[in-house]
């Protein structure tokens, strides 16, 4: 059960907070010029890394703010947390 | 043989507080501080079990919580009766009960005993080979072994007992109070950390406490009188809490752990009444202190099982802390000094030790003197190769190990005993540091496993960190301390220590018999019945994995989860492979260290609050109208009102009839509701629905379809703009949360410029739906001054009105197809809104109705039900409701997967009507469809998602998904059933006024 550091709330139990898959894959501006291989991208594809992974949470029992957070998915190790438009802190 | 194995006044044992207690129904007598085995053995009761698959006769083996063998059904037959638990661990108390497992008639004759006999056709993957073929037969196959087999028995009435769970934050968590325990935690918390100490044990101390070798001084006194002193010390600490009969469950990430407490356990039933009887500990510590100790290993020799073979550990234990000797006759069986100590100890107190068997080849240690000094025969280089008696040990043979110890040499010796200790060595508890996700190392040299990477803020003291001496102890958990606490001294630094130096060490994972190892039965997993024999075969039939070997062998797979013989089982298998210990990796330790009963897990989330109910504010009114209840997520709806006796099928044709011949009405007050606020609400709507939002006039409604980003349909519902920057959402009942979840992410995330608030006002409203051809008549009388003209209030609009005082949002739509409204006050009116409407509605014969009715009466027009008719992989098109899809808009949320080559395929599943042959025979949901009889195997070409009796159409319709069903209409399909074949035609889905007239009725 991880100890979450939500950006607005402090640290809260990991029952408060939903996972939200992994993060920075931003939203096509335009999907009608996209192929259907580019959509395909977007829609399914994710890298499910044994290691560092980007991801996004939520403090849907709390805030219900979304955020960042990065972890070592190989011992759920979190690195950094940071807030939705944050730039990412480099590895 | 009752004779009474008391051998001396032990200061835990209160000897003046005698308890009687029952075990396999005879009556026997302990005192107050007895554990059942400590009880059981001194009334010379060996003999406790039956095994799992051989039913061979098994005795109480350990002082503990790792015990294999001794596990017994607590207060059979009544309401407290619990199954799997370890005599070891049970502290007696007047009127306790308990009876043996896995066995009948009885554990003195149990007629599974054959099992034995018959071993050579039970081989690992026995049951995995033989009854899988023919695979009909696993029925016949299942109650003949759940018979023959089975642990405990579960209760058969309801848990009397009340359970609690409580958090707990703390700066230093301390588990294991022995020696290392004890030190760490008064160190902690002397520097001002808050500290917690839990023990699984009634009494602080661990082993130490007990310890009595005249060769290891503490500041000049035993390690034990020593501790005494250290322990009375802890009582004047602050900042400290002890929690004793408190067993660590689960060691999760970022130091959070579960911890049973045990509060009533001990106490007699007329004391537990009313009090909570366990207590789950939720535990977030900052700094982890992990002391748990080290489990004694047994040795793996030729019918190492039988009652009266014990460790020699627990020998001690039961003579030095319970006062009982476990035999008249003891001998051990040794591969290191631990023995010696043991039997030092039984012999100081006039217990009779004949001899100790040693596989090493000689120690110089003072206390192996001291024993050959006490004329007790000590057997060199030797090993057991046999033993006998069936209910009780009697004897043993031994002969002279080979230099490699692979094979036995010489002649074969007999000796005669009724206890056989055996020491292996010590195995450090490593399971919560595992669990933690902490990675272990072997230690080649010191033949074990011990901590290695942590990844939290935690330390392994004392055996579990691999230090088995007293001034190794000391001198390593000092430093640790000073370490992990920051801190520049403790009161360790001035503590003197004296120990007997030599502790040499023999390990042999295997020892070998005269017999072939195919006639002989070493047990390395006791529980299982899993012997050495059976490793070497699952080698051999080339499993690798020590994972694969172990769920094939069940070794490890018990509720004791192997804690004795894990090691064993890997060393037999190191060997066999010919490779490192450390090369083949641990198995995992999985939660809990022991099992849990559920009443601890659930706390007081039991009974109406083990999953919470939301009921609508009529919900009074439908209970005193006898309404029936269906679950809708965590909803309680009214599902039908049966009046005068009337069945489900009954009442639903009524209230369908009368909402199309007159009036009905219907609580809708679950529908999920989001106020939308914002300038850029319009737009915002735009993008998350399929159809257009701008040109929607303020006072209007409109109906929505959401998608996922996929194209799938994901919701759906009326939203009505209320003003130029205000919206109220309604979704589907179940959908409520989830679809805020969707809107607050694509907001936060996707498009944080957009100015938009959401809040969920879903309770916030109660909602009667009125429908009918006079339910304007209705809405009239509550409400005389509002102009309900076509030209005034049409359908999809919407009104503010007042009913006496009370505001209420009106909406004319409908999900019914017949002229309706749906009338929203405010949660605390909602019952007497539904009053004012039923005493209106009481001349147009007003007919409550629930949600089977309104799932009828859709289904006549063809409306979907998200979740019912779709799921998840139907889009827009595929339930030809391609009207509302935009095609004007730019973009919106799963427009461009309407597009991809798989949502466009003319062959996917859509949706369409279907009438059968015969109007009274009613489809079944979810019956498949075919388009060939005399075909096999045939192609499913989809399933029917709804399907009713239409009263007002007096025919059997249904709703059914099915492959480029869109091109098939008029087509006949079948539906086949287990007895009949059921003719359909494929038909327009909506049934019931095609051209929507009765809308403006
Ligand atoms: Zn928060």
């Amino acid at each position: 059960m991880f100890l979450i550091n939500c950006p607005y709330c402090g640290e809260r139990d990991q029952q408060e907070f939903k996972a939200g898959g992994e993060a920075h894959i931003e939203r096509p501006k335009q999907p009608t010029e996209l192929s259907d291989d580019e959509w395909a991208e977007y829609l399914f594809m994710r890298k499910n890394i044994k290691g560092i992974q980007f991801e996004r949470w939520n403090h849907a029992h709390g805030c219900r703010k979304w955020f960042n957070m990065v972890r070592d998915t190989s011992n759920d190790e979190i690195k950094a947390i940071y807030k939705m438009g944050e730039k990412p802190p480099s590895q | 043989m009752t004779k009474n194995l008391r051998v001396k006044s032990s200061e835990y044992i209160d000897e003046t507080n005698r308890i009687s207690f029952k075990f396999n129904g005879k009556t026997y007598h302990g005192f107050k501080g007895d554990t059942l085995a400590s009880a059981l053995l001194a009334n010379n009761v060996h003999l406790v079990g039956r095994s799992f698959k051989y039913h061979r006769p098994r005795g109480i083996m350990t002082s503990g919580s790792e015990e294999p063998n001794a596990i017994v059904q607590l207060n059979p037959g009544t309401n407290r009766t619990e199954p799997n638990v370890r005599a070891t661990e049970i502290e007696i108390y007047e009127g306790l009960e308990a009876s043996s497992q896995n066995c009948w008639p009885s554990v003195e004759f149990d007629i599974g005993g054959i099992n034995n006999f018959l071993s050579p056709f039970f081989p690992a993957g026995f049951y995995y080979k033989t009854f899988m073929w023919p695979p009909s037969f696993w029925k016949k196959y299942e109650f003949f072994i759940r018979h023959s087999a089975g642990l405990g028995k579960s209760p058969t009435s309801s848990d009397p007992d009340i359970y609690d769970h409580r958090n707990i934050h703390c700066d230093v968590l301390v588990i294991g109070a022995g020696i290392s325990g004890i030190l760490a935690a008064k160190n902690a918390a002397k520097n001002n950390f808050k500290t917690m100490l839990v023990d699984e044990k009634n009494e602080l101390g661990g082993t130490t406490i007990f310890e009595n070798n005249e060769f290891n001084k503490i500041d000049n006194k035993t390690p034990s009188e020593w501790l005494k002193k250290e322990i009375e010390e802890l009582k004047h600490i602050k900042n400290l809490e002890i929690k004793t009969r408190t067993s660590v469950a689960a060691y999760h990430q970022y130091n959070y752990l579960l911890a049973r407490e045990n509060l009533t356990d001990h106490l007699e039933t007329k004391d537990k009444t009313n009090k909570i009887r366990q207590r789950l500990l939720k535990i977030r510590a900052k700094k982890v202190i992990l002391a748990t100790g080290a489990l004694e290993r047994p040795l793996i020799f030729n019918n190492n099982d039988r009652p009266g073979i014990m460790l020699s550990s627990a020998v001690k234990k039961y003579s030095e802390f319970y006062g009982v000797a476990c035999g008249n006759k003891n001998i051990f069986f040794t591969n290191n000094d631990s023995a010696y100590e043991s039997a030092l100890s039984l012999y100081n107190k006039g217990i009779n030790v004949e001899a100790i068997i040693d596989v090493r080849e000689q120690s110089e240690s003072k206390i192996v003197k001291k024993v050959k000094e006490a004329g007790i025969k000590v057997y060199w280089s030797h090993t057991i190769v046999d033993t006998a008696g069936y209910k009780r040990l009697n004897s043993v043979s031994i002969m002279k190990l080979s230099n490699d110890g692979t094979s036995v040499t010489g002649s074969k010796i007999s000796i005669s005993c009724d206890c056989l200790g055996v020491a292996g060595g010590w195995t450090p508890a490593v399971h919560l540091y595992t669990q933690s996700g902490s990675k272990l190392k072997f230690d080649e040299e010191k033949q074990i496993f011990l901590p290695n990477q942590n990844t939290s803020e935690q330390i392994s003291v004392g055996s579990c960190g691999g230090d088995f001496k007293i001034d190794e102890i000391i001198k390593n958990l000092n430093q640790k301390l000073k370490d992990t606490l920051n801190i520049d001294e403790t009161d360790l630094d001035s503590i003197k220590v004296e120990i007997d130096q030599e502790n040499s060490k023999r390990n042999i994972w295997l020892l070998p018999s005269d017999k072939p190892l195919g006639k002989t039965k070493p047990f390395v997993d006791y529980q299982n019945d899993a012997t050495a024999k059976d490793i070497k075969l699952a080698l051999r039939e080339g499993f690798r994995s020590i994972e694969h070997v172990k769920r094939y062998t069940t070794t490890g797979m018990g509720t004791d989860q192997g804690k004795l013989g894990n090691m064993h089982a890997l060393g037999i298998i190191a060997d066999t492979a010919g490779v490192k210990m450390g090369e083949l990796g641990t198995t995992t330790f999985r939660p809990p260290y022991t099992p849990l009963t559920f009443g601890t897990i659930v706390g007081r989330n039991v009974g109406k609050f083990f999953d919470i109910f939301r009921r609508t504010p009529m919900n009074d009114w439908h209970v005193e109208n006898k309404a029936e209840f269906e679950n809708v997520g965590q909803w309680k709806r009214a599902w039908y009102y049966p009046i005068n006796g009337e069945t489900m099928h009954q009442a639903v044709q009524r209230e369908s009839k009368a909402a199309r011949e007159s009036a009905g009405i219907l609580d809708a007050s679950t529908l999920g509701k989001i106020d939308i606020q914002g300038s850029d609400a319009s737009e915002f709507l735009n993008r998350v629905y399929t159809n257009a939002w701008s040109k929607l006039a303020v006072g209007k409604c409109r109906y929505g379809l959401m998608l996922n980003e996929d194209g799938m349909i994901y919701d759906d519902g009326v939203t009505t703009r209320l003003g130029e920057n205000h919206y109220i959402m309604t979704t589907t009942t179940g959908g409520a949360a989830n679809v805020l979840g969707k809107l607050e992410d694509y907001l936060q995330t996707e498009w944080p410029e957009l100015d938009v608030y959401l809040t969920s006002v879903t309770d916030h409203y109660a909602t009667a739906s009125l429908c009918g051809p006079n339910s304007k008549k209705i809405l009239k009388k509550i409400i005389p001054d509002l102009d309900l003209t076509d030209e005034n209030f049409p359908h999809m609009s919407f009104k503010e009105a007042n009913i006496g005082s009370i505001q209420c949002r009106i909406m004319r739509i409908s999900f019914t197809g017949e002229h309706s409204y749906e009338i929203n006050v405010q949660a605390s009116y909602g019952k007497d809104l539904w009053k004012k409407c039923i005493d209106a509605g009481q001349e147009f014969n007003i007919t409550p109705y629930g949600t089977e009715t309104m799932h009828l009466l859709r289904a006549e027009k063809g409306f979907i039900i998200v979740g019912q008719d779709t799921d998840g992989t139907m889009t827009p098109i595929d339930l030809q409701m391609d009207w509302i899809v935009s095609k004007k808009k730019y973009d919106f949320i799963g427009k461009r997967s309407l597009y991809r080559s798989d949502t466009m395929r003319e062959d996917r599943k859509q949706l369409v009507g279907l009438i059968t042959e015969d109007p009274n025979v009613v489809l079944e949901e979810g019956a498949q469809i075919v388009s060939e009889l005399n075909q096999s195997p045939v192609e499913m070409l989809g399933h029917v998602t709804s399907s009713y009796f239409s009263p007002n159409l007096n025919k059997s319709i249904a709703l059914a998904v099915v492959r480029g069903g869109k091109h098939m209409m008029g087509k006949q399909l079948f539906v086949p059933m287990e007895n009949k074949n059921i003719n359909v035609t494929v038909a327009n889905p909506v049934f019931y006024d095609e051209k929507n007239e009765r809308l403006n009725a």
